[in-house]
């Protein structure tokens, strides 16, 4: 998606603000549903958000833990809160709406910096 | 107003906007000011503007962190960078913001290593990684990032890490409320409240600003049903002469917070005595620092950083901007000299910045409509 112009008439590549690392990350919460937790203490969790698998860490709910097929929110990589599947919905599409769908697929492949999703965060 | 067809319920959201406009008292000028960078760039992505009556303005608040960092703390992380086999590692907002000497992302092309990481988590991981450097992670956001760096570093500690730190700039939103209140320039009628923010600090903060400044606030989400119905609760308040904090993000947001991330902060950080900001000075228990037991982990006792305070360039109005003061067209290089593309401060690199949700959604289409440099 483009974003504005400048004075030259240059459109803004999305994409290209991706790989410089621009476009804002702070807000994002990202829904992701736990397919699978392990750790010390239950505190590591396998979620998948739009297909990719990824580990997030469960250490803020620890006084609510969250079970497996639960839906989370999810911000830099630990979760921030459990919510229902519906609002896992909304907030995609609110995502998506945003435009920072893809910036938030973006963020999820990041975690464990980038890869062996298999494998928890070392 | 854009995507009304795509969201649940478009049929309420016109209801809900018509009762903003039924509420909206005539003979009053609203000002309504949402705080977080989060609901300003979702305000122009969904065009509610459009919506919304003439006499109710939305004025854009300090909430975004990347935005209210002076380029004094850039320097400083880049500064620790610079010593050599040490690794700089942030979030992706962090790469285009611009430094003194240029951005992370120009140090690394000028062969600083510079590394992309979505988690904090991912910091401790490229530290074990590369156990012959030094990781510092460079830390920012409000209270929604901070429990997570607060956890992190928890682990570090307890895993005896030693080639890790982190350079610590979060920052505190109630604070930066207090300052906007007492600024005598600013008149505002009452708040959106930040939702992620939220989450964690839950609703009991923000008692103050009903109670002492008798301004009503609605901790609000993100969708534009979300947005709207807050600012029927925001109207309906004023009406009757009501000051009192709302959840409108019930779903999502604990009127208690999160207990848990509470105490990761409490365990981690303290408040700093003070904190430039900019734009807005110095602003007193606004930002956290390591505590004690975590200085082994605190790039700002590991390391010597220069410290300097950096002006921002003297054209440049990014404080007036992110005190709602002054519109970002109106600045002097909005749109030349500070577009995103090259941006000259850090309201033009950030998506959740004023200006940079300015320039992509609304002077595109101006620039469009006339001929004239909105500039001149």
């Amino acid at each position: 998606m483009n974003f504005g112009a400048n004075s030259n008439g240059h459109g803004v590549d999305r994409a290209t603000e991706h790989e410089s690392g621009g476009g804002c990350h702070m807000c994002l919460a990202i829904p992701g549903k736990i397919v699978e937790i392990s750790g010390e203490d239950a505190l590591n969790a396998l979620v998948e958000v739009a297909g990719v698998r990824r580990h997030v860490n469960l250490g803020l709910l620890v006084d609510n833990k969250p079970e497996c097929g639960d839906w989370v929110l999810i911000h830099v990589g630990y979760a921030m809160s459990k919510i229902s599947e519906q609002d896992a919905a909304d907030q995609m599409r609110t995502l998506e709406m945003l435009g920072e769908c893809e910036a938030a697929m973006e963020e999820v492949k990041g975690y464990g910096l980038g890869g062996e999703e298999t494998k928890p965060a070392a | 107003m854009k995507y009304v067809d795509e969201f649940r319920k478009p049929e309420l959201i016109n209801k809900t906007a018509e009762e903003i406009r039924r509420l909206a008292d005539p003979n009053r000028h609203y000002r309504l000011m949402e705080v977080c960078g989060g609901h300003t760039h979702a305000i122009y992505r969904f065009g509610l503007k459009d919506v919304l009556p003439s006499n109710i303005e939305l004025i854009h608040g300090p909430g975004c962190p990347v935005c209210v960092l002076p380029m004094g703390r850039i320097d400083d992380g880049l500064s620790i960078a610079a010593k050599g086999d040490v690794i700089f590692a942030a979030f992706g907002d962090m790469m285009r913001v611009p430094g003194t000497n240029g951005s992370p992302l120009e140090h690394k092309a000028r062969g600083m290593d510079v590394r992309i990481v979505y988690s904090p988590s991912d910091a401790i991981k490229l530290a074990k990684q590369n156990p012959d450097k030094h990781v510092m992670f460079f830390a920012i956001g409000f209270e929604t990032t901070a429990p997570s760096t607060a956890l992190t570093l928890q682990r570090a500690r307890k895993e005896h890490l030693h080639n890790f730190s982190v350079f610590c700039n979060h920052v505190t939103i109630i604070p930066a409320i207090r300052a906007i209140l007492d600024s005598p320039d600013m008149r505002l009628d009452g708040f959106i409240g930040p939702g992620h923010v939220s989450t964690v600090i839950g609703c009991r903060p923000y008692e103050w600003i009903a109670r002492n400044e008798h301004k009503p606030i609605v901790v609000s989400g993100f969708e534009p049903l979300d947005m709207l119905q807050s600012i029927v609760m925001l109207l309906r308040q004023l009406r009757a002469g009501e000051a009192k904090v709302e959840n409108q993000y019930k779903r999502v947001v604990p009127w208690e917070g999160n207990p848990a991330a509470l105490r990761a902060m409490a365990d981690v950080f303290q408040l700093r005595p003070y904190f430039e900001w900019r734009g807005m000075g110095f602003i007193s228990q606004s930002a956290l620092k390591l505590r004690e037991e975590y200085a082994e982990w605190d790039a700002e006792s590991r390391f010597e950083v220069p410290g300097i305070r950096v002006t921002d360039p003297k054209a440049a109005q990014c404080g007036e901007v992110l005190k709602g003061v002054l519109k970002p067209a109106k600045c002097k290089l909005f749109g030349n000299e500070c577009t995103p593309e090259h941006p000259v401060g850090a309201l033009m690199v950030s998506s959740e910045g004023s200006c940079a949700a300015y320039y992509n959604y609304e002077h595109r289409k101006t620039s469009q409509l006339t001929s004239i440099s909105v500039t001149a």
